[in-house]
């Protein structure tokens, strides 16, 4: 360790910590409601919990800081002895940035996109004259290489634009470390990231964290992540703390029925045979949906083809009361292979087919019929209802809209429908902004239900959501599936889920199909490169596990790029273990037939695929 | 890291069989409450309105007669008869004011009703339009942007005349182009919106679009606007008029009384004529902006900062 390792020395003490909401009549909410706990130089305390738990408050009153609304109630938050929620903000200056640092969610959202990395980074230090330019420079050349970046001595000469997602992040906390903080407060820092990137991040954090000898409070709702990087996890439910303790302990021998719940809801890793088999009992002779060698993009290029090619020749069937996954890293085509399927984005070259008849390629072209049979659900249901109508009206004008109801047999199939998702009726004369964030999910899948649609496109429906409630509602549209007979076509960046959910998998890399077939298939050998990388990166629920990731071949060329768009040759290529220079970077890759069903596209034969395990 | 570690396992006490419901995360619905100086801008703006509307009932004696008809002199002090005194034509001050408040609000309120009218439709369309269509109709609106608005309103006027109608008209399309650029950019904010986007895909047509996803979020600030606007168009209508080609006298307007009374400034007995209708307008107008700047801090000051 860098710094004195006298692991006594407690850096942040929570003390009968005690935060209220103000309402507008002058009323007080207590929103944390005495919460205790330590964390000790070069540890790292997680605190974990649902939205509302109060766990990003807790972490902000680490920096003196709390949002507009609420207050410190009472109770002390100490920072290295002092009371951090008694100061004023003149106090607080000196101490945020170079006692203490904060690092949010979102990385993009943290730099400013005209001002130079380094200067960023070096920023704060600089600013509060604990370092001269010189040695922040250094100090932060130090970081970047302890942080793994590539090139450290000219990238903070870029702009924030001109890294991947991944590096912003791990260069968020080079900006966090470089005044040198005794406590760094990270609040869900790989949460929007894909599993991918999410170890190399991770891995940076952890070893930094540990070379800098600093304290860190680890803000997430994911506890497999928790279990990588934490040594204490303390357990947070309505401001309260529900349990606490060193990490395996409440791993392996969790106590509180809420903390159980947690686990419970944790997905599993996805393997084989972990689907819910789904019957056939809704199938007929065409499929509901049936998507033909389509390519498509954006923009208008040369001879009417898209200027940026995104999706190529993609083909699926969607069978009827059947679930087809889609998956892939931001950025591989899933949303826009969607849109095509909605007719929002039509396709420059293939064919769809609703029910075996062919279909027109662009929403306005298509009948109220055709439209009624495929529905969209999107992924942030914040944006995805009119805030100014009541769940009334939004559930109300599809069933107007495509049944002709109104009237009783209107209210009484919103009723129906609210039922169907498990929500009360009274709810339909609230606004969205009354309910939460679950609630929104289950009327934005309500509306869509309500169009008796044979076809239910989900993009991303549970990334925004909290791992429970994100439970619930795959809970709810298996029950969906086995009582309607909707076929759904699941978009997600997160394996588990699709792999507890879907019969077929489609595994898009730069919008080709890596690999597609009936689920248990494609999640066992043989693997396609990108498949393998995908499945080893899903985090598992052990310590030690992102030790054993990281020295893996796959993780190791994985890591080291993005999605690119090519045009020739084999998109996977820079980050394949098993490419072959001079063919896979050329030529497009074969297309294989594994049995009936199961689709790799790559230059290696399948025995070579089947290796490892 | 060494061995004494502060937590033991520590769990909190339970009850068997607590169910741990989701918790909602959703505010509150919060209803606009006036502060002072929002009620202060609403008291006097009520009581303008009041005055526009009862104004003639109100006064003493019509706009055009003569408070003593056996005393004529110029700018007389208040006095029983004339408690605002007299013009410079011996009228009572006190009637032309309330006569002349529904002339002055009633012509601004029209106008900016029709920039409304103008600008809502014309900006909300482009929003959804395709990019040429909102290219070319932007453009031409940027064009009519770049004339200073007195300077095309006395051009107009005095090509066509002055008349009521006409200052209606001239103004409202004047500040269209105003709530154009604004009700477009609000159009096109709201319109990436993913529940328009999941009306397109229902197959919603382009009225149901504008009516029922994009003007319910786009009203309330436009709202807002609307008053801002107003105060922009009094001042436009007092503008014209003070220069001569607003309201024609007789007739009394606000603006026009500030610039016939403008002598009582330098020789008058007395400055009442040309200060009340100056100060009714500067009442009225900052009371306006209490009210829109109360309402915009209400809905978290964001309008303020996109104008």
């Amino acid at each position: 360790m860098a710094r004195k390792s006298d692991s006594n020395d407690v850096i942040f003490e929570a003390r009968d910590l005690k935060i209220n909401a103000v309402r507008d009549d002058g009323s007080e909410l207590p929103i944390v409601k005495g919460v205790d706990f330590k964390v000790r130089r070069g540890e790292v305390v997680a605190l974990i919990g649902e939205s509302g738990s109060g766990k990003t408050t807790i972490s902000l009153a680490a920096l003196g800081y709390c949002k507009p609304g609420l207050k410190f109630a009472g109770g002390e938050a100490l920072l290295n002895g002092e009371n951090v929620t008694a100061m004023d903000t003149e106090a607080l200056r000196p101490i945020r940035g170079e006692k203490v640092a904060y690092l949010a969610q979102s990385a993009a959202a943290t730099f400013n996109p005209s001002i130079l990395i380094n200067e960023q980074v070096t920023e704060a230090p600089v600013i509060h004259g604990s370092k001269t330019r010189e040695q922040a420079d250094a100090k932060a050349l130090s970081l970047y290489k302890a942080l793994e970046l590539p090139d450290p001595e000219n990238i903070g000469a870029r702009y924030p634009h001109q890294v991947s997602g991944g590096q912003l992040q791990r260069l968020m906390a080079a900006m966090a470390l470089c005044g040198e903080p005794d406590l760094l407060v990270l609040d869900e820092p790989t949460t929007a990231l894909d599993v991918t990137t999410q170890i190399e991040v991770l891995k940076a954090f952890k070893q930094v964290i540990k070379e800098e000898g600093a304290a860190a409070i680890y803000v997430t709702h994911d506890l497999a992540v928790v279990a990588q990087v934490a040594d204490h996890i303390v357990v947070l439910y309505n401001g309260e703390i529900k349990e606490a303790g060193p990490v395996e302990t409440i791993i392996h021998k969790s106590e509180h029925p809420y903390t159980k719940r947690l686990m419970a809801a944790i997905k599993p890793l996805p393997e084989p045979g972990l689907g819910e088999a789904s019957n056939h009992e809704h199938m007929r002779d065409a499929p509901a949906l049936v998507a033909r060698n389509i390519d498509a993009g954006y923009g208008k290029g040369a001879d009417g083809a898209p200027k940026t090619m995104v999706l190529r020749d993609v083909n699926v069937a969607i069978e009827r009361g059947k679930t087809v996954g889609i998956i892939g890293e931001s950025g591989c085509g899933k949303s826009t292979l969607a849109r095509v399927f909605a007719g929002l984005l039509p396709p420059s070259a293939g064919d769809l087919e609703l029910d075996g008849h062919p279909v027109a390629p662009n929403l306005a072209a298509r009948t109220r019929d055709e439209l009624r049979r495929v529905q969209f659900v999107y992924q942030m249901a914040d944006t995805a209802l009119n805030p100014r109508q009541r769940i009334n009206d939004i559930l109300g004008r599809p069933l107007e809209f495509y049944g002709g109801l109104t009237g009783a047999r209107k209210a009484e199939r919103i009723n129906e429908l609210l039922e169907m998702v498990e929500m009360p009726p009274p709810f339909a004369e609230r606004f969205p902004h009354e309910l939460s964030g679950g609630q929104k999910q289950r009327i934005n899948l309500a509306r869509a239900l309500a169009a008796e649609p044979e076809v239910v496109l989900c993009d991303e429906v549970t990334s925004a959501l909290d791992t429970i409630v994100g439970a619930n509602v795959i809970e709810l549209l298996k029950s969906l599936r086995r009582e309607t007979g909707v076929s759904f076509v699941f978009i997600s960046h997160d394996l588990s889920t699709v792999a507890s959910f879907a019969d077929e998998i489609v595994v898009l890399y730069a919008g080709r199909v890596a690999e597609q077939g009936p689920t248990d298939k494609v999640l066992s050998p043989p693997y396609h490169p990108y498949t393998r990388l995908l499945i080893s990166s899903v985090p598992e629920m052990r310590t030690g596990w992102l030790e054993d990731t990281v020295a893996s071949q796959e993780t190791i060329t994985g890591m080291t790029g993005g999605v690119e768009l090519t045009d020739i040759g084999c998109p996977f290529f820079a980050r394949c273990p098993l490419a072959i220079e001079g063919t896979c970077d050329t030529t497009a890759p074969p297309r294989r037939i594994e049995g009936e069903d199961h689709v790799i596209e790559c230059h290696r034969e399948v025995d070579e695929l089947l290796g490892g395990g | 890291m060494s061995k004494a570690r502060q937590n033991e396992h520590y769990v909190a006490p339970y009850d068997t069989g607590v169910s741990f419901d989701e918790l909602p995360d959703a505010a509150p619905s919060t209803r606009y409450k006036p502060s002072w100086t929002g009620w202060i801008g609403i008291v006097v703006v009520s009581f303008w309105v009041f005055i526009a509307i009862f104004g003639p009932w109100l006064a003493p004696i019509g706009e055009n007669e003569l408070p003593f008809p056996d005393d004529y002199s110029e700018f007389q002090l208040p006095r029983p008869g004339a408690w605002l005194g007299t013009d410079e034509s011996d009228r009572d001050v006190l009637s032309r004011l309330l006569y002349g408040a529904g002339r002055t609000i009633g012509i601004s309120f029209m106008a900016t009703v029709l920039a409304y009218f103008i600008g809502v439709i014309l900006g909300i369309g482009a929003a959804i339009s395709t990019p040429r269509v909102d290219m070319i109709v932007s453009r031409i609106n940027d064009a009519f942007l770049s004339l200073p608005t007195i300077m095309l309103g006395l051009v107009v006027v005095a090509a066509v005349g002055s008349s009521i109608p006409v200052l209606i008209i001239t103004a409202g399309v004047i500040y269209a182009t105003v709530v154009f650029r604004l009700a477009r950019a609000l159009g096109q904010e709201i319109m990436v919106m993913d529940f328009v986007e999941a009306a397109r895909v229902r197959g919603e047509g382009r009225w149901w679009i504008i009516t029922r996803e994009i003007w319910p979020n786009a009203a309330m600030p436009l709202l807002t606007d609307f008053g801002l606007r107003l105060i922009y168009v009094i001042l436009f209508i007092s503008s014209l008029s003070f220069l001569g080609l607003g309201v024609q006298p007789p007739q009394a307007d606000w603006g026009s009384m500030v610039r016939e009374n403008l002598g009582a400034l330098s020789y008058g007995a007395s400055v009442i004529p040309v200060v009340a209708p100056a100060l009714a307008i500067a009442t009225l107008t900052v009371a306006i902006n209490l009210i829109v700047d109360d309402l915009s801090a209400h809905s978290g000051g964001k309008l303020s900062k996109r104008l």
